[in-house]
């Protein structure tokens, strides 16, 4: 492999290491850091007191990331989601957590509620428009 | 002694009778409502990645490796946003930080004499909330020796499940017409939300719910890249120390 690779070979190459290896570089670190935690967790066990105020600490750092990235999702979404009415989504949110509470803390008939609201509003807007 | 009764939990010294017994009672278990809900969240996982415009082997690896939802949806969200390995490295470890506190707050109730320490370090990598959750109910009334066979039974069942749903949500999102699709990406923020409402019972972990679902759009503006580790730093402390000031008496 002593031949530099000309300029239009890389162009080529480019894309599909973006596509497909980049990604599971991304996923094999992903894999790592999690899985780091759970190792250290059976190291630890016994040891450590997992209700110390460093644990509430991180338990509250973990809470508003997932907070920030769900609103995020929401609010300001990528990818499919995208082409759908911020109003649509914040109110099938809203619709979710409603029936979420109605239904007694049901989890599956709040998510459905919610994911169903947002497909009949969408649709709705494509009829009448 | 006859042991018929399958859903007492309170009366049963011997547990599942024996470990096999416990084990295949964890994967009866699992297949029911947890992967119901759980599988269709990872059905909505596999149309994210659709949505992503990756391959449904990036979407079977990721659940194969990663099992935990929320740091998968944050990794193929900030891959998205061409975020760099530094970024999603850290934001998926802070993300996944909480398995820490649960895995040391789970073993002792699943230990168990004469086990091979690999065998807890084989199945600490199945620790995630549904399977947790299941076995810090269950497990603390079996006997010993059938605790990590019942929590390992649950946990291989469900995240099997969840390996078919992530394929499945991937081609369905392919075939179905795009607004159902749509609904399917959109089970991810409504699941998780609903999860963590229905989790938060501290005070200082609301706090940083209702603190973090505001800066996280703010600070996603201000840096795409950045936005959500600042977003879990900054609102988790906030709300934190905020929470320690409300609890001191005013002076």
């Amino acid at each position: 492999m002593s031949d530099a690779p000309s300029a239009a070979a890389l162009m080529e190459s480019a894309p599909l290491m973006e596509s497909f290896h980049w990604p599971v570089v991304l996923m094999v670190a992903g894999a790592l850091v999690t899985y780091f935690w759970r190792a250290l967790g059976v190291a630890l066990s016994g040891r450590i007191d997992a209700g110390s105020p460093l644990f509430e600490w991180v338990a509250c750092v973990a809470y508003a990331m997932l907070a920030g990235l769900i609103a995020r999702m929401i609010v300001l979404p990528n990818g499919p989601l995208a082409e759908t009415a911020a109003a649509d989504r914040i109110a099938a949110a809203v619709i979710a957590l409603a029936i979420f509470f109605l239904a007694r803390r049901n989890i599956g008939l709040g998510v459905a509620a919610g994911a169903g609201a947002l497909v009949l509003m969408t649709l709705g807007r494509s009829w009448l428009l | 002694m006859p042991n018929s009764d399958v859903t007492g939990e309170a009366a049963r010294p011997r547990g599942f009778g024996s470990p096999r017994g416990a084990a295949l009672t964890g994967l009866r278990e699992a297949i029911g409502v947890p992967a119901l809900v759980l599988g269709a969240s990872y059905l909505g996982f596999g149309a994210l990645i659709q949505g992503a415009g990756l391959t449904v082997w990036h979407g079977l690896f990721s659940t194969f490796t990663g099992w935990a939802l929320p740091g998968q949806i944050i990794l193929v969200e900030l891959y998205s946003l061409g975020a760099g390995l530094l970024v999603v490295a850290a934001a998926v470890a802070m993300t996944n930080a909480r398995l820490l506190p649960m895995t040391v707050a789970l073993m002792p109730y699943l230990r168990a004499p004469g086990t091979p320490r690999w065998h807890y370090y084989l199945f600490a990598h199945y620790v995630a909330v549904t399977g947790w959750a299941a076995a810090m109910r269950r497990c603390p009334s079996l006997p010993e020796d059938q605790r990590l066979p019942y929590f390992a039974g649950f946990a291989v069942a469900l995240w099997a499940m969840c390996l078919v749903t992530t394929a499945v949500g991937f081609f369905l999102s392919d075939l179905l017409p795009g607004y159902v699709t749509l609904g399917l990406v959109f089970v991810n923020p409504i699941y998780f939300m609903l999860v963590f409402v229905a989790d938060a019972k501290h005070r200082a972990r609301i706090l940083a719910l209702a603190i973090g679902a505001l800066a996280g759009p703010l600070l996603h503006l201000v840096s795409a890249d950045w936005g959500l580790l600042l977003t879990g730093v900054l609102a988790g402390s906030l709300a934190f120390f905020g929470d320690r000031l409300w609890n001191r008496p005013h002076v």
